[in-house]
């Protein structure tokens, strides 16, 4: 940690108008209680046209990706965003990090409204919010050594001009992340994929960011190496105080690492509490669903259990459903649920539920 | 914190730190000499350059000399015979060398420039960059290569400079269009996301992650392309649009040798055994590269 911070001082930021270019003071101060939350999401939407015609384009529908999400994640937290496929939960990361311009809403992390700054601009923030992707094998370029994939984001934004420094540094990511310097000189295709992904999160730590979206990072590895993965992501939250936004449909891998959860459905925010209220207490319908759905690693209990899964299928987010997206497959739903769109309410303290019918059919 | 103070020890040896610096044409080398075929490439190709850079040195006779006995079979005197004008077909191919070597590699290197350029820029931006270039391109595309440079030398004059933009002009498309689809490709990839991610600039990006991605099929077309393009200078030549027709290129050698394939196969067949191995020179040499720079093929398979 000491070292880590040592680089960060020694290299002031281009520009210095990050902040009070202090990173390590940020660091240190980090924890609940400081002024304002450290990312916060509003309104955020993100529609893709869906256009035809190849002399004029026509646009004939939209896709509503993100649909009008709002959240904050407060400094040092690990917040879970869950979903099934396709209900908008990596396009909310993506734009967040500015990989996707969002259609509307806002994105202020520290304060600063990300969503108007232009791609220079952008650039001094990027070295603070930093992502994680799913694939190990396609997220690291092929034709680059590890050093240098590790090396480049620090050479991008000038933060080491030494080059033995640089390779002390690359060490010691490597080091961090359990992988022995020596890998610095393998390509990517010479590693396992749970070395892979360790050489993408040192990646991601190479600028020593504050907030790293962590985009399924585990879903695509073993489940030894899961374990170990996310082992590594929570001692690398305690020893250097990152704030993660972790994107998966793994409920169990979510429930083990994050303190608060928003399920996402069709682009929407439908309950958002922390993870043991929502664990114990669901109280959206989907939440319920979704958690019942998860198999328990014993067959006599499993045998006994009763389950119900949703009714029908998730709809196209082409053509959604007006008023409450879930109302088709609600067990709850009534006449009303398709006429207006449920508010993300808090229901109970720190618990926001978007549905009108949960607290008339309270469960046993 | 533990991690980080106990790594400082390791980190500072020798060993690691040159982990980063083996430079890559060390690695290139290496694997050259490892691979017969390309070391073959490799000595065919420096042979001729030595040939050609040196060639009032090395040629027994003067290219132009007619004065000797015409189409005379390859003998102790010509080693290679002499053609219809009398003229040492040995001598005439080694000065042949400089002229078909630099219109094969110029011409290859500037279209592969410009032509990656071109399909890069419109690749990668995408929008009015990528219909302006392309529709350039299809344009291009809808007549053949050849009477393209046919038409760049009619209307720039001939003379090696002229042949040299418009045989490369001729080519660029087919380089641009190569590029451009393998950049759509990769744009794609979570690496390039990646890159933005950390803030790294569009040059950068395209330098460091989109370009060396799209190598592979772009050195096989090159290398293509060079034998075409010895063989463009040919055709031109041929018709009275290249260089002049005293001076000896491969290509022209082979077209006078044409007419008497019957009578003297060797006005023909030597010159096309030249163009031949440099070809295949070009093809070992650019297989080896290919390979080398496309490091999980080789390894994968083995």
């Amino acid at each position: 940690m000491q070292r880590l911070l040592e680089y960060e001082s020694g290299c002031g930021l281009a520009g210095g108008w990050f902040m009070n270019g202090d990173t390590a003071a940020m660091v240190k101060k980090a924890g609940p209680g400081e002024d304002g939350p450290l990312l916060e999401v509003r309104g955020l939407k993100k529609y893709f046209p869906v256009t035809e015609g190849i002399i004029r384009r026509r646009i004939i529908s939209q896709v509503k990706a993100v649909d009008g999400i709002s959240f904050t994640i407060e400094t040092g937290e690990t917040m879970g965003l869950v979903g099934e496929s396709g209900c908008g939960k990596t396009t909310t990361g993506l734009c967040i990090l500015k990989l996707e311009t969002p259609t509307a809403g806002t994105v202020l992390f520290r304060g600063e409204d990300l969503s108007t700054l232009n791609t220079r601009q952008m650039v001094p923030w990027r070295r603070k919010l930093q992502v994680i992707f799913q694939d190990p094998f396609s997220s690291l370029n092929p034709r680059m050594k590890v050093g240098r994939i590790i090396v480049d984001p620090i050479r991008v934004h000038r933060l080491i001009p030494d080059n033995h420094k640089q390779e002390a540094r690359v060490a010691e990511l490597l080091g961090l992340c359990g992988l022995s310097p020596g890998m610095a000189d393998r390509y990517p295709h010479e590693m396992s994929g749970g070395q892979r992904q360790r050489v993408g999160i040192a990646r991601a730590l190479a600028t020593n960011p504050e907030f790293i979206v962590c985009d399924e990072a585990v879903s695509a590895l073993d489940v030894s190496i899961q374990a170990q993965i996310i082992n590594l992501l929570e001692d690398l939250r305690d020893q250097l105080g990152i704030t993660y936004l972790f994107i998966s449909h793994d409920l169990s891998v979510v429930r083990h690492l994050c303190q608060r959860v928003a399920v996402m459905y069709l682009g929407r925010i439908v309950e958002m509490t922390t993870t043991e209220k929502l664990f114990k207490d669901p109280l959206h319908p989907y939440t319920r669903i979704l958690l019942a759905a998860i198999p328990i690693p014993d067959p006599d209990i499993e045998a006994q259990r009763d389950f119900t899964p949703a009714q029908g299928e998730i709809p196209s987010p082409m053509a959604a459903p007006s008023g409450c997206v879930f109302h088709p497959r609600c067990p709850l739903a009534v006449a009303g649920c398709s006429r207006e769109r449920p508010p993300l309410r808090e229901l109970r303290p720190g618990h926001h539920v978007a549905c009108t019918q949960v607290e008339l059919n309270p469960i046993s | 914190m533990q991690l980080a103070t106990d790594d400082a020890s390791r980190v500072d040896s020798p060993e690691d730190v040159s982990l980063l610096r083996r430079s890559r044409w060390t690695d290139w080398w290496l694997t050259v000499m490892h691979d017969k075929k390309a070391l073959a490439g490799l000595v065919i190709l420096a042979v001729f350059v030595f040939m050609g850079l040196f060639a009032p040195l090395i040629a027994p006779y003067d290219p132009n000399d007619m004065e000797y006995e015409m189409l005379a079979p390859p003998s102790r005197s010509h080693l290679l015979g002499t053609d219809d004008l009398g003229r040492d077909l040995l001598s005439r191919i080694i000065h042949g060398t400089r002229i078909s070597f630099f219109i094969g590699f110029t011409t290859v290197a500037l279209a592969l420039v410009s032509g990656v350029f071109l399909g890069l820029t419109a690749g990668y931006y995408g929008g009015w960059r990528d219909h302006l270039i392309m529709r350039y391109i299809d344009l291009q595309w809808a007549f053949p290569n050849f009477i393209i440079a046919v038409y760049m030398v009619a209307v720039f004059g001939t003379g090696i400079f002229n042949l040299t933009i418009a045989i490369s002009l001729a080519y660029v498309d087919d380089f641009a269009r190569l590029a451009r689809g393998m950049v759509l490709t990769i744009k794609q990839e979570p690496y390039v996301m990646a890159a933005r991610a950390m803030g790294a600039s569009n040059t950068r990006i395209m330098g460091t992650y989109v370009l060396p991605n799209a190598t592979a099929p772009l050195i096989v077309q090159a290398t293509v392309s060079v034998s075409y393009a010895i063989l463009a200078e040919a055709a031109l030549s041929f018709l009275g649009l290249g260089v002049e027709s005293t001076t000896p290129t491969w290509g022209l050698i082979l077209a006078e040798g044409r007419s008497f394939i019957s009578r003297a196969w060797w006005v023909g067949v030597f010159p096309g055994l030249a163009i031949m191995l440099t070809v295949l020179s070009i093809n070992f040499l650019g297989d080896a590269l290919r390979d080398f720079m496309d490091v999980r093929e080789t390894q994968d398979l083995m």
